[in-house]
C-alpha cells in the first residue's frame, strides 16, 4: 500500500472508526431479524413465553448483566489510560476485561448445563417438554432462548479474541497511544456485545411477571 | 522484495500479482469477470428451462430435474451475477477514480471481500450441484426444511457470499466519506458513486436479515431445532418475512447502480448536465430507505391484514415515484442535448423501455386487489425479470462498453456494438412479453408444464431465449475480440466530461499523477470543459 493512502493519520483514524460503525449496524441486523421473531411468538404465545421466563437462571443471568457492564467500563479504562499513554495500565484493563469475557462464558456455560440436565434443549427436545400439556409456545421461547443467547455467546467469543489479539499488541508495543483508534474500535465491537445481552436480559430472565 | 518500490509491485502484470493485489482497478476486474462467468452459467441454466417450456409435456427433463434447473438459475442469476456484478465489478473500480482516491478506504478489506465471493460462489454452486436444491432461490419452509435435497452447503454458501456484500458495503461507505479529495463536496459526486453508496448502505442493512434466517433454515435442516415449525410454537410465514426484508431491497441493490450507470452514460451521450442533479441524488435516497420497507408486497397472499397489505402496496407506489422521478430525469437530460446513439446510449434507450413497462406493471402488481389474480404466475415472473433483470442487464452492457476503452484503453467496433444491442433488446422482449400474457392467463410460475392452449406463447418465450442467448454470445464475442486487439482508444473517446475520463485509460497504478483535476463539475459540457478536448468519433 503507497504511504499516500490516506491523507492523514487523522483520516485513517476516521475511516476505520466510520468502518466499524457500519459492521456495528450490520450487526444490530443480524440480530434485528432474530428479536423480530421473538416479538411475534410472544405475541402469540403471550403465557407459554412469560412461563419460559419465570424458568430461566434469573441470578445467573444478572451475574452475567454485572460481568458485562463492568467489563464495558474496563475496556473503556484501557481506552483511556491508552490514550493518555499510559501503555502499560491500559495493557492491565484490557487482561481484566478479557477475564471478565471468560467468566461470562463460564457462567454462560453453568446456565445451559443447568437447562440440558432440565431436560430442556433447542427444537421441543427434552424431557421437559413431555411433562407439558401444550409445549409449543415453551418449545418456541427455549429454542429462541439457545439461538439468542448462542449468537450472543458466539459474539462474546470473537468479541474476547479481538481483545487477546489487541492486549498482544499492546505487550509487544505494536499499539501505541497514536494507534488509539484500533483499541477503540475493539472497545466498540465489546460494548455492542454489551448493549445486547441488555436487551436479551430483560427478554429471557426479567420479562416473567408473576405466576 | 528488495529493491522494489510498492508501485513497481503493484504494475506487476503475473498471476500472483493479480492474485494478491490491494489495487481496486483490478479487484473490480476481477469481480467482473467471476460475475459475468456467473452470468453466463446463469443463462444456459435459463436456456435450459426454456427449451423444457418449448413444448407442453416433458420436453428434454423431467420435472425434478426442472426444479432443480430453476433454483440454479435464479441463485445463481440473484447472488453471483446481479447483486455484485455493478458495484462490486464497476463500482470497485470506478468510484475511488470518480472521487480521486487512489484506492478504497481498505484495500486488504476490499480483496477479502473477493475472495469470500470466490469461496461462497463455489459453495454454492457446489452445493446445489451435488446437494439437488429444489427449492428455488426463495428457500420457503416448510419446503425447505423437509426436501429432501441436501440444503445446508447451499445456505452456507448464499450466507457466505452475504458477507462478502457487507464488507464491500462498509468499505464503500467509508470509502465515500473519507476519501474525496480535496474539494469534491457530497453534491459535485458523480451520480454513479451516488447510486453505489446507497446501495452499500442497503446490503450492510439487510444483509445480515437474510443470514439470521438462513442459518435458522439451516439449525431445523442439521438439528432439527423447527424454529418455523408450527408444531412447535413457530410460524413459516415469518421466515417470508425475514427473506423478504433482504430480498426486496436486494433488488435495490441491484437496479440502483444500474440507475447511476445510465445517469452518467445518458449525460455524456447528449453533452448535457442532468437535466436534475439533486433530484436524482434525493429520490436515489430515496429509494435507498423507503425500499427497506415495502417487502410486504411479496406476501400479499399470504394472510396479511388488510392495513398491512394497503400500507406495503402504498410504500411500494413510493418507490415507483422515485423512480419515476429519475426516469423523467433522464428524459428531460435528453430533451435538447446533442445526442449522438452509440452503443452505450442504446442501451439506456433499452433501459428506458424496459425499465418503464416494468415500473408499470410492478404498480399493478402493488394493488393488492389485482396481485390477487397474479401472485404467482408468470406475470409475477415477467414483471420482476423486465425490471431488474432488463435493467440491470442493459446498464450492465452499457457500463461495459461505456468504460471498456476506460478498462481496457481499447475500442469495440460500434456496428458490432449496436447490432448486439439491438438483438439483446428484440430477444429480451420477445422471451418476456409472451409471459405477461401467458401470466394474465393463470399459467403458475416454476412449472415443468402447460396446457396445449398456452404452447404458442411459450414458444414464442422460448425462440425469444435463443435470440437473447445468441445475442450475448455475440458481444460476448466481439467484447473479446476489442480486449485483445481493439483499436486504441485515447484517454477519453467519448469526450465525456465525467471525474473517471480526466486520467489515463487505462489508469496509473495509483489512478492519478499529481492532484486530480476536478475543478469543473463531472457534467460541465459547457465551454472550456475538460471534455471537449477529448476527441468525439462521429
Amino acid at each position: 500500500m503507497s504511504e499516500a493512502h490516506f491523507e492523514s493519520a487523522e483520516r485513517q483514524a476516521d475511516a476505520a472508526r466510520l468502518g466499524m460503525w457500519a459492521f456495528l449496524v450490520s450487526e444490530v441486523f443480524l440480530f434485528a431479524g432474530l428479536f423480530t421473531l421473538y416479538g411475534a411468538y410472544r405475541a402469540a404465545w403471550p403465557e407459554a413465553f412469560a412461563e419460559g421466563v419465570r424458568h430461566g437462571a434469573k441470578m445467573l443471568g444478572s451475574l452475567n448483566t454485572v460481568i458485562l457492564i463492568t467489563s464495558s467500563f474496563a475496556v473503556a479504562s484501557s481506552l483511556r489510560a491508552l490514550q493518555e499513554d499510559r501503555p502499560r495500565v491500559a495493557l492491565r484493563w484490557l487482561l481484566g476485561t478479557l477475564a471478565l469475557a471468560l467468566g461470562f462464558l463460564a457462567v454462560k456455560a453453568v446456565e445451559y448445563h443447568g437447562h440440558v440436565h432440565e431436560g430442556i434443549l433447542p427444537g421441543g427436545h427434552g424431557h421437559h417438554f413431555a411433562t407439558l400439556s401444550a409445549p409449543a409456545g415453551q418449545a418456541a421461547f427455549f429454542t429462541l432462548y439457545y439461538v439468542m443467547t448462542g449468537l450472543h455467546a458466539l459474539h462474546v467469543v470473537a468479541g474476547a479474541a479481538v481483545l487477546a489479539w489487541l492486549a498482544w499488541r499492546l505487550h509487544t508495543g505494536a499499539l501505541d497511544a497514536r494507534r488509539a483508534h484500533v483499541l477503540s474500535n475493539g472497545a466498540l465491537y465489546w460494548h455492542l456485545v454489551d448493549c445486547v445481552w441488555i436487551v436479551l436480559w430483560p427478554l429471557f430472565y426479567l420479562t416473567g411477571g408473576q405466576a | 522484495m528488495s529493491g522494489r518500490t510498492p508501485d513497481a509491485k503493484a504494475a506487476d502484470t503475473g498471476l500472483k500479482a493479480w492474485l494478491t493485489t490491494r489495487d481496486h482497478k483490478r479487484i473490480g476486474i476481477m469481480f467482473l469477470v467471476a460475475t459475468t462467468a456467473a452470468m453466463a452459467l446463469g443463462g444456459v441454466f435459463a436456456l435450459l428451462l426454456r427449451l423444457e417450456l418449448l413444448m407442453p409435456g416433458e420436453t428434454i427433463v423431467d420435472p425434478m430435474t426442472y426444479n432443480r434447473l430453476f433454483t440454479l438459475h435464479g441463485v445463481t442469476m440473484v447472488w453471483l451475477f446481479m447483486i455484485p456484478v455493478i458495484p462490486s465489478g464497476f463500482g470497485n473500480y470506478l468510484l475511488p477514480i470518480m472521487i480521486g482516491a487512489r484506492d478504497v478506504a481498505f484495500p486488504r478489506l476490499n480483496l477479502a471481500s473477493f475472495y469470500i465471493y470466490l469461496v461462497g460462489a463455489a459453495i454454492t454452486l457446489a452445493g446445489m450441484y451435488f446437494g439437488a436444491a429444489d427449492t428455488g432461490w426463495t428457500f420457503y419452509v416448510p419446503y425447505s426444511t423437509t426436501s429432501a435435497a441436501a440444503l445446508v452447503p447451499v445456505l452456507l454458501g448464499v450466507f457466505t457470499l452475504g458477507w462478502s456484500s457487507v464488507l464491500t458495503g462498509i468499505n464503500f461507505i467509508a470509502t465515500v466519506h473519507t476519501m474525496r479529495t480535496e474539494g469534491l463536496g457530497w453534491m459535485r459526486m458523480p451520480l454513479f458513486v451516488w447510486t453505489v453508496y446507497g446501495t452499500s448502505i442497503i446490503q450492510v442493512l439487510v444483509t445480515p436479515v437474510l443470514g439470521m434466517a438462513l442459518m435458522l433454515i439451516g439449525f431445523d435442516r442439521l438439528l432439527d431445532w423447527g424454529i418455523f415449525d408450527p408444531a412447535r410454537g413457530g410460524d413459516p410465514v415469518l421466515y417470508q418475512h425475514l427473506f423478504w426484508f433482504y430480498s426486496h431491497p436486494a433488488v435495490y441493490i441491484m437496479i440502483l447502480p444500474a440507475m447511476g450507470v445510465i445517469s452518467d452514460v445518458v449525460c455524456a451521450f447528449a453533452r448535457k448536465n442532468p437535466f436534475s442533479y439533486e433530484a436524482i441524488v434525493w429520490s436515489t435516497m430515496g429509494i435507498t430507505f423507503v425500499g427497506l420497507l415495502t417487502w410486504g408486497h411479496h406476501m400479499f397472499t399470504a394472510g396479511m391484514s388488510t392495513f398491512g397489505a394497503g400500507a406495503f402496496g402504498i410504500l411500494s407506489m413510493l418507490v415507483a415515484i422515485f423512480s419515476a422521478i429519475k426516469v423523467f430525469t433522464w428524459v428531460g437530460t435528453l430533451y435538447k442535448g446533442s445526442i449522438a446513439l452509440d452503443t452505450p446510449l442504446l442501451y439506456v434507450l433499452a433501459f428506458l423501455f424496459l425499465f418503464i413497462f416494468g415500473g408499470m406493471t410492478g404498480v399493478a402488481v402493488a394493488t393488492t386487489s389485482l396481485d390477487v389474480h397474479w401472485h404467482d404466475t408468470y406475470f409475477v415472473v415477467a414483471h420482476f425479470h423486465f425490471i431488474m433483470v432488463g435493467g440491470t442487464i442493459s446498464a450492465f452492457l452499457a457500463a461495459l462498453h461505456y468504460w471498456l476503452p476506460k478498462l481496457s484503453g481499447r475500442r469495440y467496433p460500434e456496428r458490432l456494438g449496436r447490432l448486439g444491442a439491438a438483438g439483446v433488446f428484440v430477444g429480451f422482449n420477445l422471451t418476456f412479453v409472451p409471459q405477461f400474457l401467458l401470466g394474465n392467463r393463470g399459467m403458475p410460475r416454476r412449472y415443468f408444464d402447460y396446457p396445449p392452449a398456452m404452447h404458442t406463447l411459450n414458444a414464442i418465450s422460448t425462440v425469444g431465449s435463443w435470440v437473447l442467448g445468441a445475442s450475448m454470445l455475440f458481444i460476448a464475442s466481439y467484447l473479446l475480440r476489442s480486449l485483445l486487439r481493439g483499436e486504441p482508444a485515447g484517454d477519453n473517446p467519448w469526450g465525456a466530461a465525467g471525474f473517471e475520463w480526466r486520467t489515463s485509460s487505462p489508469p496509473p497504478v495509483h489512478n492519478w499523477t499529481g492532484e486530480p483535476p476536478f475543478e469543473r463539475g463531472a457534467y460541465d459540457y459547457t465551454e472550456g470543459s475538460p471534455a471537449l478536448e477529448g476527441a468525439r468519433d462521429e
